[in-house]
């Protein structure tokens, strides 16, 4: 039998759930109640389930954790897993996003954070060195805050050294020498809210994914503007059409097959509810040509934003997909979309959500 | 001289349970010092209270002997002998 684990992060605390069958759902205890909770990863590689966590007390500041008996206990190393150096002149206020890389990279583990800043751990995310070239870089004195903060929190490993990144508001970036420089790729992704035309940077990427088949094909939600690339990011062109709104956090792709997308549309910025208060994901089977609108199982009454890592994709088959709302509900689905059960509500705000099929 | 450092239920889980430290310190020290002391001893208990640039978090205090340190000199507060520190979180989050 197969269980899978959705962890879910709160602003006040983590949900860990399991399920045989991505339907029923047992949903644990909190942890860490009153800490918020912006980042989870998962990693099942290498035969284990370590269940990462980037943690914020509003007093005594972030750190990561991590937990290899599916929160029974967790362990925070001594020193804490990401510390900026002392010339760097810097605190972490959040860490933002950790991500495992591929399979093949076994104990290799990607963070974001904020102030932005992206970190690559050896050791399964539990020391994490600090990303300097893109650290470095100079235009970073000319990346600006989102409404959530300055936040790197797209990490987004491909083949061969090549890792594309996506913060607010810098827009993305890209290495193809696993880190060492970097160069923005933003050209053909909007941004509205600053003068002139298209800047080289500074757009306000809010996630983007890399496609299943064909790597050097990548998705972006911006703030406003719903883009796909296939030149590996060099150049983005809209996929918004037959979307509701080209606003909102979330893009997923996923991992199974090629062309498969989902996003989560908002009204637009100034009006972050979904479309009519009527919570849908919108997926696309032919890398966004074409949309199709998902609501089966989710509410009809519904005013409350999906977070941009508030969304998530499973490795099952079919591929499962979760959502979880700021006003505290999760949704599952157990068919790549095509109806949803819920899986929690009433939490706190929901700040992220993992999922994966335990090994 | 001993510093006895008082601090609040929520970082007991740091030092073994205690919310009170005793330090034996050479002689006058200061706040920083005071925290580097406790640092070598519980380094998750600094990271809560200090960032790594060593800046006290935003929103947690310290006062000797009742005098909250950032109306004094911050962390170069002296720290007399026989003094108690006392490490709180300031009211905050919602």
């Amino acid at each position: 039998m197969t269980t899978t684990l959705l962890a879910i992060g709160t602003r006040k605390g983590l949900w860990l759930a399991t399920s045989e069958d991505r339907r029923a759902w047992s949903l644990s205890a909190p942890h860490f109640l009153m800490t918020e909770v912006p980042s989870v990863g998962i990693d099942v590689r290498d035969g284990r389930t370590r269940v990462l966590l980037g943690i914020r007390s509003e007093h005594f500041g972030p750190t990561v954790v991590h937990s290899d008996d599916l929160g029974t206990t967790w362990t925070e190393p001594e020193g804490g897993a990401i510390r900026f150096p002392t010339d760097a002149g810097a605190a972490v206020e959040r860490v933002w996003q950790l991500h495992p890389d591929s399979a093949d990279r076994p104990g290799v583990v990607w963070a974001g954070a904020e102030p932005i800043s992206v970190w690559r751990s050896d050791d399964g995310g539990e020391h994490f060195e600090l990303c300097r070239g893109l650290w470095d870089h100079p235009h970073r004195a000319e990346w600006g805050a989102g409404y959530g903060g300055a936040a790197a929190h797209s990490v987004v490993p491909g083949p061969d050294g090549t890792v594309h990144v996506a913060m607010s508001t810098g827009g993305v970036y890209r290495t193809r020498d696993g880190g060492a420089s970097w160069q923005p790729r933003n050209a053909g992704i909007s941004a509205y809210f600053l003068p002139g035309p298209a800047p080289e940077f500074g757009q306000c990427v809010h996630k983007i994914a890399r496609d299943a088949a064909d790597p050097r094909r990548l998705y972006a939600q911006n703030h406003h503007g719903v883009h796909r690339s296939d030149d590996d990011g060099d150049t983005w062109t809209s996929i918004a059409d037959g979307l509701p709104s080209d606003f909102g956090f979330v893009m997923l792709a996923d991992p199974r097959r090629g062309g498969r997308i989902w996003v989560v549309p908002l009204v637009a910025d100034g009006q972050r509810i979904p479309p009519d208060g009527r919570l849908a994901v919108h997926r696309s089977d032919d890398a966004g040509e074409t949309w199709q609108r998902l609501d089966a199982g989710l509410p009809t009454d519904e005013y409350n934003a999906v977070l941009r890592d508030a969304a998530c994709v499973d490795a099952g088959d079919p591929v499962g997909v979760y959502v979880g709302t700021r006003g505290g509900e999760v949704y599952a689905s157990a068919d790549a979309g095509e109806s949803f059960t819920q899986v929690a509500g009433h939490l706190p705000d929901v700040l992220c959500v993992r999922a994966a099929v335990l090994p | 001289m001993t510093v006895r450092v008082l601090l609040p239920r929520l970082l007991a889980d740091c030092t073994g349970g205690r919310s009170s430290v005793a330090l034996d310190l050479p002689g006058e020290a200061t706040v920083g010092a005071v925290l580097d002391a406790l640092a070598a001893d519980h380094p998750v208990l600094d990271r809560r209270v200090r960032d790594e640039t060593g800046a006290l978090r935003r929103h947690v205090n310290v006062y000797v002997d009742g005098d909250e340190v950032r109306r004094l000199r911050g962390l170069a507060t002296v720290v007399p002998p026989g003094a108690e520190v006392m490490v709180v979180q300031s009211v905050a989050g919602g």
